[in-house]
């Protein structure tokens, strides 16, 4: 059986004859290995393409801009990069080790003890998808990015913002500067209307951060329109407009307006996040259900110390696993 | 698993406390490397991403190896699951070296939007030329 595994005797020639368990390991607990190793050549599917559409872009949003709120806990929520997904990311650990504590206490044929931990388990996968939710709904609400369009856009060039008058008002950036596109209420023509939690933001170069809001405060693009500072289009979002200075560029002194991010940064983040959220979903499921067998009985009467739990443990630690590599793909680089 | 209960408790604790080490030490260098901590202070890129690399795959062994208790596993189990993911290594390197190809052709592409369009009009046929030769490049 799986509970005792050693590294001895391979000299055994009959081992592959039948009759035997040649990686001492039940057919359950095997399976589970090799259907990890084809949903991690999924997941790696995913996040290769990530990287290989990033790669093939000359500019790119800037994680530590996209991802810098925190829920309102009397703090300002924003600027605060990598705050809330790290704590997350401790929530997943977390969860991780409870697991592991559960498994052990199954060995043990402790069933009060698997439940207990179990237990843990579940409320760190659930907090972790709360957490998950509150991101989502962040960005989708707040900062109004879809799965085809990425509000987060970042320069190619230096460049300075114009005022209400269409003149440099100062406010300077330098290439690589990452920007968030604000959007006025198109729906009401209410001048309170362009106003949400994003504006003061996100955005901007280190020293341009002050102008920003500022800019924005004193106006009201009430509709749709070209105005000289700004060109708000028709769903409502303002794109700020510049002048660029970047020194040799055949650009120099032409006025634009902030373009989107790319496109394909909103589906590769709700598609990558979203399908790691539903293995945690259905792990909390699964999760729920082998607790509940637990607490009921039913492992003990098959003495085999806890197994199904240590299935479950096995695709729980995948699930951490998987967060680890999204952790680094999406957040950190 | 040959480990007693009170061992494999113990390489647990320990686990999840050098998880959180790393995971703290990537946050930080990710922020230290951008400038965040200390002002105006940027590492190169391919420093910063090798060092998140590294740590992630440290941190990918201790969670397979350790949590996931392959360390106790038979080794041919551990050869059929590890193996066929280090064909992983190939698709990175091949799907990033594509990605950066086409970053040169739309580089290339927007750079020729941009030429002056009176320069176009009058060399026309050694303009073309160029174009595809500098794809061809």
């Amino acid at each position: 059986m799986a509970e005792t595994l050693t590294h001895t005797e391979t000299d055994n020639k009959d081992l592959w004859d039948g009759g035997k368990a040649p990686f001492k390991a039940s057919y359950g607990k095997l399976m589970m290995w090799y259907f990890l190793l084809s949903d991690a050549f999924t997941f790696a599917g995913f996040l290769i393409a990530y990287g290989t559409l990033r790669v093939s872009m000359d500019t790119w949003p800037i994680p530590d801009k996209v991802f810098s709120t925190i829920p309102d806990i009397g703090l300002d929520i924003h600027n605060k990069p990598l705050y809330f997904v790290t704590f997350m990311t401790f929530v997943l650990l977390f969860s991780s080790y409870t697991m592991v504590r559960a498994v052990q206490e199954g060995h043990q044929e402790n069933q009060k003890g698997v439940a207990f931990w179990m237990f843990l388990t579940i409320v760190g996968g659930a907090g972790f998808l709360g957490c998950q939710a509150w991101e989502w709904n962040t960005l989708i609400n707040l900062e109004h990015m879809s799965i085809t369009r990425s509000t987060f856009g970042t320069h190619g060039e230096a460049g300075v913002y114009l005022d209400e008058n269409g003149k440099p008002n100062g406010e300077a950036f330098g290439p690589e500067t990452s920007y968030l596109l604000h959007k006025i209420d198109v729906s009401t023509h209410d001048d309170h209307g362009h106003g949400d939690h994003g504006d003061h933001s996100h955005g901007d170069a280190h020293g341009a951060e002050a102008g920003h809001g500022d800019a924005h405060g004193g106006h009201h693009y009430a509709a749709p329109g070209d105005y000289k500072d700004a060109y708000v289009d028709e769903d409502g979002f303002i794109h700020r407009k510049f002048m660029v200075t970047e020194e040799g560029s055949v650009n120099k002194g032409q006025i634009l307006h902030e373009p989107f991010g790319p496109k394909a940064f909103g589906a590769l983040f709700f598609f990558i996040t979203g399908f790691h959220g539903f293995h945690v979903a259905s792990g909390l499921l699964f999760l729920l259900i082998i607790m509940i067998n637990v607490m009921t009985g039913l492992y003990i009467k098959r003495k085999n110390g806890y197994e199904m739990v240590e299935k479950i443990g096995l695709y729980w630690h995948f699930v951490d696993l998987v967060w680890v590599f999204v952790f680094l793909v999406f957040y950190l680089l | 698993m040959g480990l007693s209960y009170e061992a494999s408790k113990a390489i647990a604790n320990k686990t999840i406390i050098i998880l959180g080490i790393i995971t703290i030490s990537e946050v930080i260098f990710a922020l230290l490397g951008k400038g965040y901590i200390i002002e105006g202070m940027h590492f190169p890129l391919i420093v910063i991403s090798g060092v998140m690399i590294l740590m992630s795959i440290v941190k990918a062994y201790l969670i397979v190896y350790e949590f996931m208790h392959m360390k106790y596993e038979v080794p041919g189990l551990v050869k059929t699951v590890i193996l066929p993911t280090l064909l992983l290594v190939w698709a990175v390197i091949a799907f990033f070296w594509e990605g950066a190809d086409w970053n040169k052709r739309r580089t290339l592409i927007k750079d020729k939007n941009q030429e002056p369009i009176g320069l176009i009009d009058n060399k026309a046929s050694t303009q073309t030329g160029m174009l595809i030769k500098n794809i061809e490049q």
